[in-house]
């Protein structure tokens, strides 16, 4: 190959990654100070481009110069601020007191609200912006043409950069940035408006997001799906660089472009999976990313998050649970649809409750349990459809492929925390994605497999419910009996203190791989049950946008009650079904919905059980 | 939680109930006949908003002209489909069960189309596939419930590797979206490619992720195999990126391209006047029927009443109507089994002409428009096109019979 065009396609990359780091600069800054991974940044990229498509050629209409298009740019970048500040006061400020993970939940909510309200201001279609006036052109490097346009961009990355230096060394505002960022309690306790300096946050890092999607309207055309495509990237950038930290993330940028534009040289397949095994390969050589450190706070004890005391179950809590039952079993009762439901309400039940196994009693938070939900399917669906066995034993085969699969990748996981292991957990879930995805002759890629459905005898809806209803709740009744077993104890125990833990003479690390591959399992079986019950698999069940839905039915249930997730999936999925049916716009009242019960019961819907428990008749 | 979550349930199913007797009552003494119709309205709303308008067009011009089987008026239930298989095949249990629908149709992308498919073939019903492009759907794992009406990938590939048939363009780059619709027309190109130009050779390959695409590095990657022809399947904003890219790096100069679906309304507009020049497209340039009197009738009247111009989801969701009245009017019954009989072969006049739903492979013969993209003013059109009628494109019968052995 020749060196000129060698050095064009580095250019490229160096596009690629300037305007990735400009957006994931802000994410790092919001997270390293507020702790909230703020699932809404990817939304706040696509309002910057698409209010950016709306105002520069506005503005050009008066005058075709660059320096009114990059005005445009510039004001789309504040407006978008000026919404992250909107965020932050209407919603994030009342949640803050509330586990961490719930404010995530929050900004999920904000992502669906968003995808609709950009529909319903701006259309469907698609909407190119204009090109950036005298720098529409390309250059020629060598005899390459390169465009002008990108080679103005490589200069925005390093420019942002110094800017943010500059911001964080030599004014009061940045100085207290960073020192939220090293120690966020501290900060409090000497007397910082928190308030303000959150909020301050929110504005730079919403302002980041959208002037990265502003000043990509000359490349790419505004479009309803950016949010999407964007915020995972995003977060990689960030986790490789080590959270919070502003010159990781540029540096992190600086290796996915220059990957992604070779890569695509040598596999052109691979695109799908790149920046995930390099994630990867990053967390298990370096655990808190490149440039990031351990979290100061991190010896410190907290008031832990999660289930604390799992007593035995009180009256009220009994007769509810009869009462649950009783509704499991009579829904046949009802109508046909109602089955159906109330089926894959149980299904996800499980689902959710095996996570919680993980997040609320072992405080290893998962963002890739789909992964392990997928693979149960796939174990199963695979047997029938390529094995030609039966349902049984395929059912059998579903939570053992899941097992055997989380105690694989487990065996990475449980060696990180906090963040960074939750985002190596998203990292194995999008490489399984990728390989169920793109091994086409074996799982059919993305059309998936279809025949999956149950044996003869349990092929009615009714008698399908019921096998169901008895594995999701045996399963249920086995894990609750772990939680309350020394088992459960011990991995509570991890999560609380890991030193107190080491020097009780606890084996962290085995305890915790352990409960990993289980919860794995659980998933599996509900994963096999979900193949059958719709009789087809195919890679979405792995997605990432499933193991999002996971975690907001475990976070509506509440990560401190033992058995509120299973109340979650009910709610969630019910509200769902509720509006899809009703509405175009389902995601708008399905994230206003999870937004209101956030800001009503922030404790989850167990929380404002044991709330209502509590207080004397 | 579970009681409250059944509660409420038990009140909506009472209230559906109560809504659903009379019409349940009135279709068995010839009233109404309930369509269930899902799809991604909300997600891939560019194309199925319009998709929908026109069913509703066509639904009331066949209840005004007198109905079906002899008077019966047909009502549609839309529902999104939520992109993803899983929640399809439940919403495609609500039609069924709740919504009293007699068959199913719609769907958009292509694994929710096959989940559905597979679900209409366990509960016997028919399911007219309307937009989802795999072969599969008709081929490999084609059902005697599962039918197709718009052309195939393999259809359109093989209607514009018709239209360089003979030239003197050699050296082939591929660009396409990695998931099976680019996958396949990949292979198709690549199978078909041969026997049009003889000696041609594929040199480069780039398979960028679904919306994803990182053009500059793409773009690089393809100009850097010095091609003589580009066959492009990118569409939506990876097409928007990469046309805009290649324009200003001169990859589209002196160079033939051939791309799949970039003639559709759906995705020149967006392309506005970035529309690059003399590319071969299938697509569907709604200002150029003149010669068709009922298309144009279908073109003025859905211009008038939804004040949009007509997308190629607009035509498809006329044409679907049109089929499923005649298919109504031919079977006479509501009968899952009877109608599947009487969609065999089947032909229905429509706007595009006649439609024949041929019976060995489940596909519609409906065609598309082959033609060249130009830029108008400020908007990309085609020009030179003509309409290829899909039954000249189908999958050579054997082939079909070997595919479907197992079906």
């Amino acid at each position: 190959m020749e060196w000129d065009f060698l050095l064009v396609q580095a250019l490229s990359g160096l596009a690629s990654a300037s305007s990735l780091f400009v957006i994931a600069s802000g994410l790092t800054i919001v997270f390293g100070v507020t702790r909230i991974v703020n699932f809404a940044h990817g939304s706040f990229y696509m309002l910057g481009a698409y209010i950016a498509v709306t105002i520069v050629p506005w503005l050009l209409e008066f005058d075709r110069s660059p320096w009114l298009f990059f005005v445009g740019v510039l004001a789309s970048a504040l407006a978008v601020g000026v919404l992250g500040v909107v965020m932050e006061v209407t919603l994030l400020r009342r949640i803050y007191r509330v586990p961490e993970l719930f404010q995530l939940l929050a900004t999920f909510g904000v992502v669906l609200i968003v995808q609709d309200l950009v529909l319903l201001v701006w259309g469907p279609v698609d909407i190119t912006g204009p090109r950036a006036p005298g720098l529409r052109h390309g250059i020629f490097i060598f005899d390459q043409r390169f465009p002008a346009y990108e080679l103005f961009l490589i200069f925005v990355g390093p420019a942002v950069l110094g800017l943010l230096w500059l911001l964080m060394h030599r004014t009061r505002f940045g100085v207290l940035i960073r020192a939220a960022t090293q120690d966020r309690e501290m900060v409090g306790a000497l007397g910082v408006n928190q308030a303000m300096l959150f909020t301050g946050t929110l504005f730079l890092g919403a302002a980041l997001a959208g002037l990265g999607g502003a000043l990509q309207i000359p490349r790419v055309s505004a479009n309803p799906q950016m949010d999407l495509s964007i915020i995972a990237e995003a977060f990689v950038v960030t986790v490789i660089g080590g959270m919070g930290s502003v010159p990781g993330a540029f540096l992190a940028a600086l290796l996915i472009g220059q990957l992604q534009a070779f890569g695509v040289l040598v596999f052109p397949k691979i695109t799908l999976v790149l920046v995930f095994l390099l994630m990867a390969v990053v967390l298990v050589i370096k655990p808190w990313g490149l440039l990031g450190k351990p979290e100061a706070a991190a010896g410190r004890a907290v008031l832990p998050e999660g289930i604390i005391d799992p007593r035995p179950l009180d009256r009220a809590s009994q007769g509810l649970i009869l009462v649950a039952l009783a509704a499991v079993l009579a829904l046949p009762l009802l109508d046909a649809y109602a089955v159906k439901v109330g089926t894959e309400v149980l299904i996800l039940a499980l689902a959710a409750f095996s996570l919680n196994f993980l997040v609320g009693n072992g405080g290893i938070v998962s963002f890739g349990h789909a992964a392990y939900f997928g693979l149960g399917a796939y174990g199963a669906g695979l047997l029938v459809t390529k094995a030609g066995l039966p349902m049984e034993p395929a059912l059998l085969a579903a939570p053992l492929v899941a097992a055997a699969f989380a105690a694989l990748f487990g065996f990475f996981v449980v060696r990180l925390s906090g963040i960074y292991l939750a985002m190596l957990t998203l990292a194995f879930a999008q490489i399984a994605y990728a390989v169920v995805f793109q091994w086409v002759e074996v799982t059919g890629g993305d059309n998936g497999l279809v025949g999956v459905w149950p044996s003869r005898w349990a092929a009615s809806r009714e008698t399908y419910h019921y096998l169901v209803a008895a594995c999701c709740v045996l399963a249920i009744v086995a894990l609750r009996r772990v939680v309350h077993a020394p088992f459960g104890a011990t991995l509570r125990a991890a999560r609380d203190s890991v030193q107190r833990a080491d020097a009780i003479g606890v084996d962290v690390r085995t305890h915790r791989w352990l409960g990993f591959t289980l919860a794995g399992g659980a998933a599996g079986l509900a994963g096999g049950l979900y193949a059958f019950s719709k009789g087809s698999i195919d890679p979405t069940l792995l997605g990432i946008p499933m193991s999002v839905d996971f975690l907001s039915m475990l976070l509506l249930g509440g990560i401190q009650s033992v058995l509120g997730p299973i109340a979650g999936a009910a709610v969630f999925h019910a509200v769902k079904d509720f509006f899809m049916p009703l509405t175009d716009h389902w995601r708008l009242f399905l994230g206003l919905s999870i937004i209101g019960m956030v800001l009503v019961f922030p404790r989850g819907l167990a929380g404002a059980w044991a709330g209502l428990r509590r207080r004397p008749a | 939680m579970m009681a409250r979550f059944t509660l409420s349930r038990r009140a909506l199913g009472a209230a559906a109930l109560a809504t659903m007797a009379r019409p349940a009552f009135a279709q068995g003494a010839g009233g109404t006949i309930r369509i269930g119709e899902l799809n991604s309205y909300s997600r891939m709303a560019a194309f199925a908003v319009p998709y929908r308008n026109a069913m509703q067009q066509a639904q009331d011009a066949v209840n005004a002209a007198g109905g079906v089987m002899g008077g019966r008026r047909i009502e549609f239930v839309f529902r999104d489909d939520g992109a993803t298989p899983g929640d399809a095949v439940r919403v495609a249990e609500e039609l069924l069960t709740r919504e009293n629908v007699t068959f199913l149709a719609g769907t958009f992308l292509s694994n929710v189309g096959l989940a559905v498919a597979d679900f209409a073939n366990q509960r016997r019903r028919l399911f007219l596939a309307t937009e989802p492009l795999t072969d599969a759907l008709t081929m490999a794992q084609g059902n005697r419930y599962t039918w197709r009406l718009r052309p195939s990938t393999y259809m359109q590939t093989r209607m514009l590797v018709e239209a360089i048939r003979g030239r003197n363009v050699r050296r082939w780059a591929i660009v396409a979206p990695n998931y099976e619709y680019g996958q396949s027309a990949a292979a198709n190109f690549k199978r078909l490619l041969p026997q049009a130009i003889p000696g041609a050779e594929i040199v480069a390959e780039q398979f960028p992720a679904l919306g994803r695409v990182d053009a500059g590095a793409t773009v690089g990657a393809l100009g850097q195999a010095r091609p003589d022809g580009i066959f492009n399947v990118l569409f939506g904003a990876d097409l928007t990126a990469f046309v805009r890219e290649g324009n200003t790096r001169g990859l589209f100069e002196r160079r033939t391209v051939v791309s799949l679906l970039t003639g559709e309304p759906e995705y020149l507009i967006p392309l506005g006047e970035e529309t690059p020049e003399g590319w071969i497209v299938t697509g569907y340039p709604w200002d150029q029927v003149t010669g068709m009197p009922t298309h144009q009738a279908f073109v003025d009247a859905y211009r008038g009443r939804f004040n949009d111009t007509p997308r190629k989801g607009s035509l498809l969701g006329y044409v679907t109507v049109q089929v499923i009245a005649s298919l109504l009017n031919k079977a006479n019954s509501l009968d899952n089994e009877r109608l599947i009989d009487a969609l065999a072969d089947l032909r229905s006049d429509t706007v595009v002409g006649p439609v024949v739903m041929r019976g060995l492979d489940h596909q519609g013969t409906m065609g598309t428009w082959v033609g060249e993209t130009t830029l108008r003013g400020r908007q990309g059109t085609m020009r030179n096109s003509r309409y290829a009628d899909g039954a000249d494109y189908m999958f050579p019968e054997e082939e079909v019979r070997a595919a479907r052995r197992s079906a």
